[in-house]
């Protein structure tokens, strides 16, 4: 793996919350269009990583190189949405007074986002056919006009994902996709990653074993904010350290 | 453009809306000049003029409702932007009374008896009618976007603007309560004797304000209205329903908030530019702490994030007011606080919510996304 193929290399990044190292020199790696699942106990710092990733949060020290070398630490969350990086929430993060169509219209990705062209912005055809175009993928054709409020959660999380993709992120960031949701929502929710992960290098983080299974190429274990393993689902589940970083929390593997 | 790209009312809403306004700008005024002095049908001057300032009063309502109703941001300061479109008025006003004044001089009275010799120059601006109408709005909105700026900037958000906000408006009352401000202290300005050259006693000077502040009223209206359709007004509610995904949209907040809140500044100004020559008073007693809550109380009651709420709330609560204080003049401050927390706890979508309700079970079911839904603040 030459450097050239990374879309995202963070290095030795350390988030130090007074003496609480919830990130500990943690190197992580991802490739373009690579479909990236991190697993790893409560508390073991995957929401904290994408956090430092897309400027939620800045880190202690460390380094994230993004695309052709870019250092996204120190810049703010919207420069670093528009320099490409999207971000998914845990909780459904909609906009529940809007239509599911206008949650889209603010999302998509414009020239100026400032306050006066946005007073002005009316929406193009071919904007109007890409936001189409997303309902269609997640799934939410039907529901355009309908109050994102009244969605199902299920819903929500496929709209919140159908806002980022239309930001055109070349690295998606989602964090506990399928958490709440039915199987049948699960699955559909995994053939949705899978599709969009041509596009774009997706990081996911997940619990829902069997949903890793379904997603995942490789799996990067975290645990007391450093990452202790990665490789297949099938590897990861067989290698010692990771049963027993577990043991006793949760049956990862069987 | 689909319907749900938009927030305006309904074909019904806009209708009375028309008629509304028709009978504002023409019939009252008619009901005012023709019927007999003696005919139950004539509108007395009291009462134009009384509703005249209502009027002035829903335009201060609207600015609120943009920022607080559509934006989430409560802003507990609304009176100050009032008071400096006011004063900026009634400093032109005051110095058109000339040599009509008490003791004769060229200079207002109060700087007679407050032994000032010479015109400040901070009033020498006002000498011009447009020194005075540019400055109701500039200087308001000046003053927003410095403390907008800085407060929204430094990322202060809910509970902790609305007090910093209140604040300003304590501190402002102060100011402008002090003779060395040199703009009337307690007293204020008052005693205006002419507009442009019009007389302020003479009834047709007031219908002619009137009229003015029913135009004033429908282009503020248009203008909100305009702003909430438009994408912008989308962020606004976005950022009430989920600041934090709003952010990782690319947008950045603080720059809207700054924008509504200056905005909703200008209209304050307007407002108190409107109410200073109807009026014929301004003092710090209707800029500070208690005028600008009063604000709120006008836009919850009417019902939050509608425009057409705040004017219809401003107008029937200081209505309400002028009629129930010729009864229980005690009584009105608890009958206010009582209403507010009637309709907070009982109809957060306030007056117009219940109108909306009631009309809607005649009606096919209201669109989906017709009154912006609210949350408590």
């Amino acid at each position: 793996m030459t450097d050239g193929d990374l879309i995202l290399n963070c290095e030795n990044i350390v988030m130090d919350y007074d003496g609480f190292k919830a990130l500990n020199n943690c190197n992580f790696r991802v490739q373009y269009n690579e479909l990236r699942v991190v697993i790893g106990p409560n508390g073991a710092g995957k929401t904290t990583l994408l956090d430092v990733i897309c400027g939620k949060t800045t880190p202690t020290s460390g380094k994230i190189l993004f695309g052709k070398g870019i250092n996204l630490v120190g810049k703010n969350a919207e420069d670093i949405t528009k320099l490409g990086v999207g971000r998914k929430f845990q909780a459904p993060s909609v906009y529940g007074n809007l239509s599911v169509w206008q949650n889209l219209d603010l999302s998509i990705k414009r020239p100026s986002k400032g306050v006066f062209p946005t007073l002005m912005g009316r929406s193009s055809p071919a904007e109007r056919a890409r936001i189409e175009e997303t309902l269609e993928t997640i799934g939410l054709s039907p529901h355009a006009h309908d109050r994102a409020g009244s969605l199902s959660h299920g819903q929500k999380q496929w709209l919140e994902i159908g806002m980022v993709i239309l930001q055109e992120p070349s690295l998606l960031l989602v964090d506990e996709p399928v958490a709440g949701m039915s199987d049948k929502e699960t699955e559909q929710t995994g053939r949705l990653l899978t599709s969009l992960s041509e596009k774009q290098a997706i990081v996911v983080i997940e619990h829902d074993m069997d949903f890793v299974r379904q997603i995942a190429k490789i799996v990067t274990v975290l645990a007391e904010g450093t990452v202790i393993c990665e490789g297949t689902v099938e590897a990861v589940q067989a290698d010692d350290h990771v049963r027993e970083i577990y043991l006793g929390r949760a049956k990862v593997a069987h | 453009m689909p319907e749900h790209e938009r927030v305006r009312p309904d074909s019904r809403e806009t209708l009375s809306l028309y008629l509304v306004g028709l009978v504002l700008l023409v019939v009252l005024p008619t009901l005012n000049v023709l019927p007999a002095e003696d005919s139950w049908l004539h509108l007395s001057d009291f009462r134009l003029n009384q509703f005249g300032k209502f009027l002035a009063f829903a335009i201060l309502a609207l600015g609120l409702d943009l920022i607080w109703g559509y934006c989430g941001v409560l802003s507990m300061g609304q009176g100050v932007f009032f008071g400096l479109g006011a004063y900026c008025m009634g400093m032109y006003l005051a110095l058109q009374i000339g040599a009509e004044s008490v003791y004769g001089s060229e200079l207002p009275d109060f700087m007679v008896w407050t032994q000032v010799k010479e015109l400040p120059l901070f009033w020498y601006p006002f000498k011009s009618f447009w020194g005075g109408f540019l400055g109701a709005i500039l200087v308001p909105v000046l003053f927003a976007t410095l403390f907008g700026f800085l407060a929204f900037r430094s990322r202060i958000k809910g509970v902790y603007f609305a007090i910093i906000t209140q604040a300003l408006a304590f501190a402002a009352w102060l100011v402008f309560n002090r003779n060395e401000t040199r703009l009337g202290g307690t007293n204020g300005l008052t005693d205006f004797k002419q507009l442009l050259g019009y007389r302020l006693s003479d009834p047709s000077t007031q219908r002619g304000l009137y009229i003015i502040t029913v135009l004033a009223l429908g282009a503020a209206y248009l203008f909100c209205r305009w702003i909430v359709a438009s994408r912008a007004g989308k962020v606004l509610i976005a950022i009430r329903d989920s600041e934090s995904r709003v952010t990782f949209s690319g947008y950045t907040p603080w720059m809207y908030k700054l924008f509504v809140f200056v905005v909703s500044a200008g209209l304050a100004g307007l407002a108190g530019m409107l109410y200073v020559p109807q009026v014929g008073i301004i003092t710090p007693a209707q800029i500070g702490v208690l005028p600008s809550l009063e604000v709120v109380i006008w836009v919850a009651v009417g019902g939050r994030g509608t425009l057409i709420g705040a004017v219809l709330g401003a107008v029937a609560v200081n209505y309400g007011r002028s009629v129930l204080t010729n009864y229980f003049p005690e009584a009105w401050p608890f009958i206010l606080g009582g209403l507010f927390v009637v309709v907070v706890t009982m109809f957060p979508d306030g007056l117009l919510g219940m109108i909306r309700k009631v009309t809607a079970r005649k009606q096919a079911p209201a669109p989906v996304i017709k009154a912006e839904g609210r949350t408590a603040a």
